[in-house]
């Protein structure tokens, strides 16, 4: 543990990337391999779950320092973080020699056996790992406790550590830290080990992301070096066939085939050895359905005949990622296309090519990008045919061309403190439209604003505060913002009936008063 | 009885002695508590102070007329008996002890409890009501002793030093920076580099006898000097202007209770924060309501709602008073 401390010190007081995976480099080489692989799976945003409610964590805080529950929620809203919060509470300021005790042993068998106990059990548990630590500790372990560390350091960056250390290609190592595993000596071996291990049949590749046209596409070129696809709405999936075995991964890498049994039973036809890049879709009678269909079939924990029969799936693949057992992503696009076109046409019905824009020049296509929000999908994607399959957000090979966001002016009615490195400042907010001479609550936004902004709108908040709830503020109905958002769609559970997509903050209209913002009818409106 | 300080629009009012306190308005009668910029604003006719503090407050208000009275003196104000009592917080900062037939109030200003090499120890009040800050109101505000931040920032100027790169502490020009450079004296005898603004004010606190690190002015060194293993202490404000440019590669921190919490120093990109305050932590805002014994507590700045309700429900009659002060830019 004391080492891993002093790696996240080292991690937390530079903002220099360089110095970063140096101290990473130093780590993974000098740490045991069991505790590196510990280090490796945290440090990669990976975490023991279901360990324990976390509510009981704030209990036993609450029991141990008498604080009642709302000052509670006061110091969380100051500190934006639950397990810093617990550690500053229990922070008794006494010096403790640092623990010994090595991570894996830590996370293994202090950490992770957590799961398997009864709730007192637990508690005394946490209460002992609790009593010997220091505050830097005792924050480290709340946050092992509590789910992912974040240290400011990208995967990316751990990645590339990693490959130094092992003397490999990073996209080599990207691969073999894809889907689930478990840390041991013998995982972080097959890491860094020379040439190919008996890989997991299941694991992915990284996906490749695209970045957004912040320019003409005049300026890419010639239009007949892209292919250019609609940006279809659903969930990004990579779709693999090995070993006579169907596996289906979110972007998120998590294992999503449960939840789609039909396409399971779609790429059952495909032949082994091939990974596809593609979305997942609710689609039904030749089209897309929209979003919140999927979303509702995500959030079930059983899928209901019902259910399937509402938000039927559909994956449309991309990519072509492995082709015959064979890594296939060096191949240009131009090659990896014919071939994805020659496997899947006709194979299932659930199971098809994304439809490559036929239009051939940028005007003509940008005409075409115009139906987008008819056809439900998010604008246009442009591909260049003679670039490989790339991993992570890499510009320049793959663009996305979306449509211009809806946009409506809206009042700032509540403030919300933030997390993280917002902590202690008003940072979410809540937003209201006009509605029968009344300021009605649409949309809640967090992003847009520049940290000069959320600095001066949140000096304003604390002296334009009407009411507290807590550590939430009710301000004077005064202050205007222009929001962007994707998409508007009926909601019971929203007071204003309706519910948005991905609003953010694009502008402090500070032109407006409150009496010139639009109207909640404005709003549905836009939706038809 | 009626209320010896209530909130006016300009300020605290002490309508018995006819004088505001620590007034963000101009007045006719102001009684400063200490000279940072939120609580000593120009324009007032006549100023009063403790005396120890006079001559930051003529440093800080020019054109002024600014009287200073002693620790423990009493001043007849109206029909108001005002003394001034130290309040710990920085070099000539005071509590205003009011009495008023039989009545005491205390307005503690800004304060702390832990010893400070650069001024008079905080001195415990009685008070009827007492008229509190709480800056740091909530419990997550608990400091490490100096010896031990200081400590660390020793440490952080020679891992630097080692690494040849300069060392940017940004500071509270009036106090903090003081402080620093006397608690260092006790570890160190090195010279430290300053920014004018903290020059200006550690040439007043050395006049006033308080014993710091020697200390040169950046702008006094040879054009193209190296700072290469130098600590050097500014205003926050300096941070991202040309003049920070000739430290190149300087690691950048931030001496402030508020750097106690971790997103707060993140969201300032800013390499180490150190956790050191020249405001009461918590423990300290509690004890001091307990030990002045008061009944009636009215709660200033800082976190005012959490502090005065948990007060309440240790059974005192607590309330906020709304006020303007805020911390210098950037506490």
């Amino acid at each position: 543990m004391k080492r891993f401390a002093e790696l996240y010190e080292a991690l937390d007081s530079t903002t220099s990337t360089l110095a970063k995976v140096d101290a990473l480099g130093r780590y993974f080489r000098q740490a045991p391999p069991a505790d590196a692989a510990w280090g490796l799976y945290v440090l990669t945003g990976r975490r023991l779950k279901r360990l324990l409610n976390v509510r009981q964590l704030v209990d036993w805080t609450r029991e141990l320092t008498g604080i009642p529950e709302w000052m509670l929620s006061e110091c969380y809203a100051v500190v934006g973080d639950l397990a810093e919060t617990i550690s500053l509470l229990l922070d008794t300021s006494r010096t403790t020699a640092p623990s010994e005790v090595p991570l894996s042993v830590w996370m293994a068998e202090r950490i992770a056996p957590l799961r398997t106990l009864d709730a007192p059990a637990q508690r005394e548990q946490v209460l002992r790992m609790w009593s010997g630590l220091s505050r830097q500790e005792l924050f480290l372990v709340n946050k092992l406790l509590t789910g992912e560390l974040r240290v400011g350091v990208s995967e990316t960056l751990v990645i590339r550590a990693l490959a130094q250390v092992a003397g490999l290609p990073a996209p080599v190592v990207a691969q073999r830290l894809m889907g689930e595993w478990t840390p041991s000596a013998g995982f972080l071996a097959a890491v860094l080990g020379p040439g190919h291990s008996a890989d997991d049949v299941s694991r992915p590749y990284p996906f490749f992301l695209a970045s957004p046209l912040e320019e003409e596409p005049q300026t890419l070129g010639e239009r007949g070096e892209w292919l250019a696809e609609w940006k279809w709405d659903g969930i990004r999936g990579q779709l693999i066939r090995r070993s006579g075995r169907t596996f289906l991964w979110s972007r998120g890498e998590e294992l999503i085939g449960e939840r789609f049994p039909e396409l399971l039973e779609a790429a059952d036809r495909l032949p082994d050895g091939v990974v596809l890049d593609g979305e997942v879709m609710a689609y039904g009678e030749g089209r897309p359905l929209p979003f919140a269909r999927l979303q509702r079939r995500i959030g079930r924990k059983t899928l209901t005949p019902k259910i399937l029969a509402e938000a039927p799936a559909a994956f449309i693949a991309y990519d072509l990622l492995e082709h015959s057992g064979a890594d296939f992503r060096e191949h240009p696009l131009s090659e990896r296309r014919p071939r994805l076109e020659a496997l899947i046409d006709g194979l299932h019905p659930r199971l098809f090519v994304s439809e490559a824009l036929a239009e051939p020049t940028w005007e003509a296509l940008g005409e075409r990008r115009a139906e987008s929000r008819a056809r439900q999908v998010e604008g246009v994607m442009l591909k260049r045919l003679a670039s490989p399959y790339r991993a992570g957000r890499r510009r320049g090979d793959w663009w996305k061309w979306k449509i211009d966001p809806f946009q409506i002016d809206a009042v700032l009615l509540y403030a919300h403190p933030g997390n993280g490195r917002r902590a202690n400042l008003f940072t979410d907010y809540t937003f209201a439209l006009w509605h029968q001479g009344e300021l009605v609550p649409v949309a809640k936004a967090y992003s847009g604003l520049s940290d000069q902004e959320i600095a001066e709108l949140d000096r304003w908040i604390r002296s334009h505060t009407r009411e507290r709830f807590g550590p939430v503020r009710a301000v004077e109905p005064s202050q205007v913002f222009e929001l962007h958002f994707e998409g508007i769609r009926a909601s019971t559970r929203h007071k204003s009936g309706v519910a948005v997509r991905f609003p953010r903050i694009a502008r402090w209209r500070t032109d407006k008063p409150a009496t010139e913002a639009d109207t909640l009818d404005a709003l549905r409106r836009l939706a038809t | 009885m009626a209320d010896l300080v209530s909130v006016t629009p300009e300020g605290l009012y002490c309508p018995p002695g006819d004088f505001h306190i620590d007034p963000w308005l101009p007045v006719a009668r102001a009684v400063l508590t200490h000279a940072h910029a939120d609580h000593a604003r120009p324009g007032s006719a006549a100023y009063l102070c403790a005396r120890p503090g006079l001559e930051i407050a003529r440093h800080r208000l020019p054109e002024a007329s600014i009287e200073g009275l002693g620790y423990g003196q009493r001043r007849r104000m109206g029909e108001v008996d005002l003394s001034l009592h130290p309040a710990g917080h920085v070099l000539g900062s005071a509590q205003i002890r009011l009495q008023h037939r039989g009545q005491v109030w205390v307005v503690s200003g800004d304060y702390k409890r832990v010893p400070d090499p650069t001024c008079a120890p905080f001195e415990p009040l009685r008070a009827d009501v007492l008229v509190t800050e709480a800056t740091f109101g909530v419990p997550v505000f608990k400091w490490d002793p100096a010896e031990t931040v200081v400590q660390d920032i020793l440490r952080w100027w020679e891992a630097n030093r080692n690494l040849g790169r300069p060392s940017v502490l940004f500071t509270y020009v009036l106090g903090k920076a003081q402080r620093i450079l006397a608690e260092l004296a006790r570890w160190t005898s090195s010279r430290v580099f300053l920014h004018g603004a903290v020059a200006g004010m550690t040439d007043i606190f050395r006049a006033a006898g308080v014993a710091m690190l020697p200390t040169e002015r950046v702008a006094e060194t040879a054009r193209g000097r190296d700072f290469a293993g130098e600590l050097v202490l500014a205003p926050i404000t300096a941070r991202g202007t040309p003049w920070m440019r000739r430290f190149g590669d300087a690691s950048q921190a931030l001496a402030s209770g508020f750097m106690r919490v971790r997103g707060e120093r993140r969201r300032r990109t800013l390499e180490r924060g150190f956790a050191l305050s020249d405001h009461a932590d918590w423990p300290a805002l509690l004890r001091t309501v307990e030990e002045s014994g008061a009944s009636r507590v009215l709660v200033t700045h800082g976190y005012t709602a959490p502090f005065a309700r948990a007060l309440r429900e240790r059974g005192l009659d607590a309330a906020e008073l709304p006020t303007q002060f805020e911390g210098e830019p950037q506490a």
